[in-house]
């Protein structure tokens, strides 16, 4: 364990100076072939900055990563757990010092006002829709589980509140689910419906008829959701399926950990005061046990 | 040390009054100044570890029950919840959740300690039996906590080992419904599984307390296994307050800082992803695998082509344990001296590591991949099925015939008198 720790120490440090380096080089890179088992994702060469003991989230990707969220896939999936007042908090997308109470924030208020909200009237108690406010959570686009499996051709898309850390591999799983669509290769065949993603986990065994090894990967419902410009981003940064794909394998990282930064802050105080305990309690053993022949 | 002469004076006029009425200063002194053999080693430390790890348990667990909805429709949420909004709840979660991990590491260690060091032997075997229920209990507690989330292996996981109760003859069904609470695993199952999961860390505390009388009782072990006579106790021993308090405390800080490192910077590591998805009873994942402390008992159960079979084994290999004290015929305690036996006992080690291996696979996987070994029986020699049942045999003949034969066959090294005279006999064997 303690090796572990230092060679992620040492990672950190080389991370970190990789993350002020190459930042805007990152998002170019496309995913790889997959190489081993679909679970065992490591397709980014680079990092993302909040990977590792030290890692921490870029705003600016936080934000874009909310766009592509808020117009590409909320449209098919839920993320019930998350609130507007969540882009506000300490370590999230839309956090502003000046207001430490997140309900307060202009900018999380303007973006929950955006959403029409399922409510009751308090004097009437008739149902009505109302513009959101920073207490609401993320809409979901369905009524319910089935709902959304009937429009989406029969399977149900994924709630995306815990979808990062539902998943082998986390962001770089998405990251390279999303740049990994690909022609199937001949002899593998594609129902209506689906799509083949070497990515995905499955086993497409069955629909093999090419020459060779059964082709990793698996079917998914989902088309690829992603195209180059989707969306215009707010700070200008060009809209490249690859910068797309890393900016929501972020946001949805935050999403499924939203105190990861507070958690990894305190993780060092904490092993601060462990060492500096640990050097007492050791002074300490020596001192009592200095005239103990053992 | 239950002859240990009481050393407490009551100072105060209170003190006076309460040490006549309701000696419990004098209890805490007399345990805090108890004589401990002075050649204890850092393996003895995981005794105070494994304390520390159950009052960390039961004040995390207690403030997560407080935010906790034991319901199958919302305990999911409810404990994303306590991850999201609770203050600190992500901490108190993740130490909950970690420390379920650290403390089976602690007890393994625990564990492995009393083997070699032989401290199941006379006059310590009900050190040991309180020990191996103890073990018992964790078990059941752990495994309905991780079916307390609901996520996806939570659901799929409950399902998988009530239904082993299913398995036993004639009376099996009856009792899975009872367990289960209805005909499947459900509302009234997770329910209990709370209740239950709230109460069983008392009882282990409970036994705990048997555990440390007993220890009291018969004296400790230590590293060289002899026992200390009384006329020898100024020599050999030292009151266990300073001199163990600080040695057991530094042990301690360091193994929190591993702890530390899971919880802050890994917390998920241990634990597997699918139980992130709310458990679905319509969608088995793929492949089901309990924690990773549980593994070695999961290989065991599915390495028996018979489902009862493999759950007879199952219960077999942890009977064991409670049957050791009487299945060894060594006089010998300390594995120090039995050069023969350590090895085999480090063989053990291995084959439970690789047990735990062979648990987190798929039985038919192939162990080397790419080559096709010939096929026995149900299934190819080349499997984690067939590695398991060769490790399994080592496990039961470890215990069943090689600790009985060894006792009787082996010579041992010659065993110093005294504790504090190891160093001289160490010479002489090398000389």
């Amino acid at each position: 364990m303690k090796l572990d720790f230092r060679k992620s120490l040492a990672a950190a440090a080389v991370m970190a100076g990789l993350a002020l380096a190459a930042a805007p080089a990152f998002a170019a890179r496309t995913a790889e072939e997959p190489t081993g088992p679909a679970k065992g994702v490591r397709p980014v060469s680079g990092e993302f900055t909040f990977e590792g003991p030290r890692g921490q989230f870029d705003r600016g990707q936080l934000q874009r990563g909310y766009k592509v969220y808020k117009e590409v896939c909320s449209a098919c999936h839920s993320m019930s757990l998350v609130h507007f007042r969540d882009l506000g908090a300490p370590g999230g997308p839309f956090y502003d010092p000046k207001y430490k109470n997140p309900n307060d924030n202009p900018v999380v208020k303007a973006l929950a006002a955006d959403v029409q909200v399922a409510d009751i009237d308090t004097t009437t108690g008739d149902p009505i829709k109302r513009k959101g406010t920073p207490a609401d959570a993320f809409p979901s686009p369905f009524p319910n589980a089935i709902a959304a499996a009937a429009s989406n051709g029969g399977a149900t898309p994924p709630d995306q509140s815990t979808l990062a850390k539902a998943r082998e591999g986390g962001a770089r799983y998405i990251y390279s689910l999303l740049m990994g669509y690909r022609e199937p290769p001949a002899g593998l065949k594609v129902g209506p419906g689906q799509h083949y993603n070497p990515w995905f986990p499955g086993d497409v065994g069955s629909y093999w008829t090419g020459k060779g090894p059964v082709p990793k990967g698996g079917f998914i419902a989902m088309a690829p959701p992603l195209a180059d410009n989707r969306v215009t981003y707010d700070d200008h940064t060009k809209a490249t399926v690859a910068q797309e794909a890393a900016d929501v394998a972020a946001f949805l990282e935050w999403a499924s950990d939203p105190h990861a930064e507070q958690r990894k802050q305190t993780g060092w105080a904490v092993m601060l005061y462990l060492a500096i305990l640990a050097a007492l309690t050791y002074a300490s053993y020596r001192a009592i046990w200095k005239n103990v022949s053992h | 040390m239950s002859d240990h002469e009481s050393t407490y004076v009551p100072k105060t006029g209170i003190e006076r009054w309460l040490d006549e009425r309701l000696p419990i200063i004098r209890f805490g002194v007399d345990y805090a100044t108890i004589p401990t053999p002075r050649n204890l080693n850092y393996w003895w430390t995981f005794g105070g570890i494994l304390a520390l790890c159950l009052v960390i348990q039961i004040v995390t667990g207690i403030v997560l029950a407080m935010h906790y909805t034991a319901s199958a429709d919302h305990a999911f949420d409810s404990v994303e919840r306590i991850m999201r909004d609770v203050n600190w709840g992500w901490a108190i979660r993740y130490v909950h959740a970690n420390g379920a991990s650290m403390f089976f590491l602690a007890v393994y260690i625990h564990m492995a300690r009393g083997l070699y060091y032989g401290s199941y032997k006379a006059p310590r075997e009900m050190i040991w039996l309180l020990g191996c229920v103890i073990f018992l209990l964790m078990m059941m507690t752990a495994f309905m906590g991780y079916v307390l989330p609901w996520g996806q292996m939570s659901f799929h996981g409950a399902v998988v080992i009530t239904n082993l109760l299913g398995a036993i003859p004639v009376v099996g069904p009856g009792i899975l419904t009872w367990i289960q609470g209805g005909f499947a695993v459900d509302e009234p199952t997770l329910k209990r599984f709370f209740s239950l999961h709230y109460l069983l860390p008392f009882v282990i505390f409970g036994v705990v307390f048997l555990h440390l009388w007993a220890l009291h009782q018969s004296s400790q072990n230590n590293p060289v296994g002899v026992l200390i006579p009384k006329e020898r106790r100024k020599q050999d021993t030292l009151p266990f307050h300073p001199y163990f308090t600080v040695k057991d405390g530094f042990a301690l800080v360091l193994f929190l800082m591993l702890f530390s490192v899971f919880v802050f910077f890994m917390p998920n590591a241990l634990g597997h992803a699918d139980n992130y998805i709310p458990a679905n009873p319509l969608q088995t994942p793929p492949h089901i695998v309990p924690e990773w402390y549980l593994l070695p008992f999961y290989a065991m159960l599915r390495g028996i082509p018979d489902k009862f079979g493999g759950v007879v084994v199952m219960f077999a290999s942890i009977g064991l344990l409670f049957a050791l004290p009487w299945l060894d015929t060594s006089k010998v305690r300390s594995m120090r001296f039995r050069p023969a036996m350590r090895w085999f006992f480090i063989i053990l080690l291995v084959v439970y590591f690789f047990l735990g291996w062979c648990g987190a696979h798929l039985p038919d996987e192939p162990v080397i991949p790419g080559v096709d070994g010939p096929d026995l029986f149900d299934g190819n020699l080349n499997s984690y099925l067939w590695l398991t049942r060769f490790l399994t045999a080592y496990y039961f003949g470890y215990f069943l015939v090689i600790t009985p034969w060894m006792g009787l066959r082996e010579t041992p090294l010659p065993v110093p008198e005294y504790v504090s005279s190891p160093v001289l006999s160490h010479d002489e064997k090398n000389g």
